[in-house]
């Protein structure tokens, strides 16, 4: 791989103008990291481009002269996926922002990679649909989205971003520009490329365009606060929650401990409840009597299992009451310590008490804070490692140790390395012990087939 | 001058103990049910707000009061009543108040009572509260979403010619027949001690309202609200109540104006400082 030199520049900026073409100084600290700011690495030169035509440019020249490529969007990743951690160009694509087409007749929207979620949300909210993929962070672009397979806490009833995209434009490493999948709802022609690239965080093409699909917006949506003894007897009550046939939307737990973090964060009070731990549940459909009558079987359902009570989440003021804490746990967390790691392993629903108990032994046993909170609903858990006032040395050693210990449970419990955050840089070796030698032969062979120079992203997820 | 006097005693003047000899506190809570948007249409002939139609709330406010008052029996012990004027829907905040905590209810419901302005309303409620029998204290919201006035609790405590407080950001104690209050006055906070019975209006913010129980609601399924109308208070004069009894002649209402003129300057950050500081001093504003 190749460093950019003065002629590289010099040919991205005779079709780009100098002010999107930026290095050294003028290239904003930000950009060498992610959110999470564990993995560094600053690009060369950061190019904002605009149109698929000038992304094509850069990939061929890129590839020509075996310079890499990182793409990026908003830069709210976890992993170090965006991370240039040698060098080479960052591709930003946020200036790419537009929302190209509503296809009211298919139900489909077709955007730009730049497109932030929330402006997605917003966009077709406003006329009466709804995107259903809603990770946390709604400043992300769909690009990143797209990119991480990200999922978010109405993945139980609706799914993840990969169940929304129809096709994908993108560009291949050698320029092309090519479209793969379409509006129709079947398709059964051939390899699911769409698919490949879906998730593939900027290693096999770059997203130039995407075509989702929406829905019809929900006119009603209550929330369920269950506060049960234990975390225990909470997660429990979940598997029977599923196969009730109420259909929630989300399905999250919340723990005491994280519950206080985002109480001090927010300076504020959650509601009042009893017990270590709740289930925070999420109903929605189109007439108030029908989400009614299922949040009234969940709720008896949940005192059944063992809730202390149901509280109704039903006014906008109450959904604020609950849904602020529940939306800054990660940030609440981040400010209760100096630095911190995270993990986002998934396990099969019914292990998620088996998890938690080990991540409560494991905590214990190398003496470090593990933070956790999820979606009890789809098995995936956030869980943080806390620096607090360890040395250097010894938060390093800890973490590896835990981060071991903990995808290896995962693995044991039939559980995967990330459930929406993706791999990127941090979790490569993670993916490889939990997948084996070939599995990862098999990616490594999918990578070549698409960019058989390793230009896009290198270092990323297969290495 | 408007003659409606309440003349007769009021309740106790200090809290009553309960069987244990602790002071324990009976509580009216008025609540009212608001638009749940704040989108609401202006009738352009009429003037009057168009509420068909339109999904109905408890007033945020209220949440504060009724916490509040929950809080105080929780300290004292005694009992909270949730006390509302509307039409018969209104019975939906009534009911969500008693899944919130409350321990009874009450509505006032009559057409007689309808069009009323906050002297009507405050009356009205005033003459419910006189119904109620006997009280420590009536808190209010400071204010309702949709009539925004925040002079019914006021006029209500004048009604019963018993002291009030305002803006009170935190009821601190009960003792000797006496509320410590803290009132937010804006550029200070006053602490003030208030006789019982009185009648104190809480700020927004100063607690976080419990929620709906869904336990309490399925008890309280069949649980009573007991519905007054004019008939069954004291003061039966119609032309005390209602639009009869409002002397506020509404002219018109109307949705404020927005503006979203907005200029985008752009320079350095000097260049910046002079072109808003030139601006302000051009407005008059500085």
């Amino acid at each position: 791989m190749n460093r950019v030199e003065p002629a590289d520049l010099e040919y991205l900026r005779s079709f780009l103008p100098s002010k999107r073409v930026l290095v050294g100084a003028d290239i904003n600290p930000e950009y060498a990291h992610d959110e999470l700011g564990r993995i560094k690495g600053v690009p060369d030169v950061l190019v904002r481009a605009q149109s698929k035509e000038e992304v094509s440019k850069i990939l061929s020249y890129a590839n020509r002269r075996l310079i890499p490529v990182v793409t990026r969007g908003a830069g709210t990743g976890l992993v170090g996926g965006a991370v240039a951690v040698k060098g080479g160009i960052m591709l930003e694509t946020t200036l790419m922002n537009r929302i190209t087409e509503l296809d009211e007749e298919n139900m489909t929207v077709t955007v730009e990679p730049g497109v932030l979620l929330m402006d997605l949300a917003k966009y077709v909210g406003e006329r009466g649909y709804m995107y259903p993929p809603d990770p946390g962070e709604t400043s992300a672009t769909i690009g990143g989205n797209i990119s991480t397979n990200a999922g978010g806490m109405r993945a139980v009833k609706y799914g993840v971003t990969r169940d929304y995209v129809l096709s994908v434009t993108a560009v291949l490493p050698t320029g092309e520009i090519e479209t793969f999948g379409s509006k129709v709802v079947k398709n059964s022609s051939g390899y699911s490329i769409k698919d490949l690239i879906i998730g593939s965080e900027g290693t096999l093409a770059v997203i130039v365009s995407a075509t989702l699909r929406i829905v019809p917006s929900p006119k009603e949506n209550l929330s369920l606060l269950a506060p049960f003894p234990t975390f225990q007897t909470a997660v429990s009550a979940v598997p029977e929650l599923i196969r009730s046939g109420t259909d929630p939307t989300a399905v999250e737990f919340l723990t005491r401990e994280v519950i206080s973090l985002a109480e001090d964060y927010l300076g504020k009070s959650f509601p009042r409840i009893q017990g270590d731990a709740a289930l925070l549940l999420t109903y929605d459909g189109f007439s108030a009597q029908d989400v009614s009558e299922r949040a009234d079987m969940a709720s008896e359902l949940c005192i059944g299992r063992g809730a202390y009570d149901v509280y109704i989440v039903d006014t906008e003021e109450r959904k604020e009451s609950v849904w602020s804490a529940r939306r800054v746990f990660l940030e609440a967390i981040k400010a209760s310590t100096t630095e911190f790691d995270e993990c986002d392993v998934v396990v099969p629903r019914s292990k998620i008490v088996g998890f938690a108990k080990y991540i409560g032994e494991l905590s214990e046993r190398i003496g470090i804070r593990i933070p956790y909170f999820g979606h009890a609903g789809d098995g995936n858990m956030h869980v943080y490692f806390c620096r607090d006032g360890l040395e250097e040395d010894a938060w390093e050693r800890k973490l590896q140790e835990g981060f071991d210990f903990l995808y290896s449970k995962a693995a044991e419990l039939g559980g995967m390395v990330s459930g929406e955050h993706g791999i990127g840089f941090a979790k490569r070796e993670y993916l490889a012990g939990s997948l084996g030698s070939n599995q990862m032969e098999l990616m490594r062979r999918i990578k070549k087939a698409f960019d058989p120079k390793g230009i896009l992203n290198p270092h990323k997820i297969v290495t | 001058m408007i003659e409606r006097r309440i003349q007769s005693g009021v309740g106790p003047k200090t809290g009553h103990k309960n069987e244990k000899g602790v002071g324990c506190l009976n509580i009216i809570v008025c609540i009212k049910q608001v638009p749940s948007t704040s989108n609401v249409e202006v009738d352009p002939v009429t003037g009057v707000l168009r509420r068909d139609g339109i999904k109905s709330k408890m007033n945020p406010y209220d949440l504060f009061a009724l916490e509040q008052a929950f809080l105080l029996r929780e300290q004292y012990g005694g009992t909270v009543a949730a006390l509302s004027m509307g039409p018969n829907q209104a019975m939906d905040v009534l009911y969500e108040a008693l899944y919130m905590g409350a321990d009874s209810a009450v509505l006032a419901s009559d057409r007689r009572f309808a069009g009323a302005d906050v002297l009507a309303t405050s009356y009205t409620l005033a003459q419910c509260v006189r119904k109620m029998g006997k009280y420590d204290l009536i808190v209010c919201g400071k204010q309702t979403t949709d009539g925004d006035t925040g002079q019914v609790g006021p006029e209500m405590a004048e009604w019963l010619e018993i002291p009030h407080a305002c803006n009170a950001i935190s009821i601190e104690s009960f003792s000797e027949g006496a509320f410590t209050v803290k009132v937010n006055m804006d550029h200070s906070i006053y602490t003030l001690k208030i006789e019982a019975p009185c009648l104190i209006t809480v700020d927004k913010d100063v607690n976080t309202p419990r929620l709906p129980s869904y336990l309490r609601r399925k008890r309280a399924g069949n649980a009573q609200i007991s519905v007054w109308s004019m008939d069954d208070l004291a003061d039966q004069a119609e032309s005390h109540y209602g639009l009869s009894g409002s002397p506020t002649q509404v002219e018109r209402i109307f949705p404020p104006e927005a503006h979203d003129d907005r200029e985008c300057f752009k320079g350095s950050g000097e260049e910046l400082a002079d072109r808003l500081y030139s601006l302000l001093r051009q407005k008059k504003r500085i």
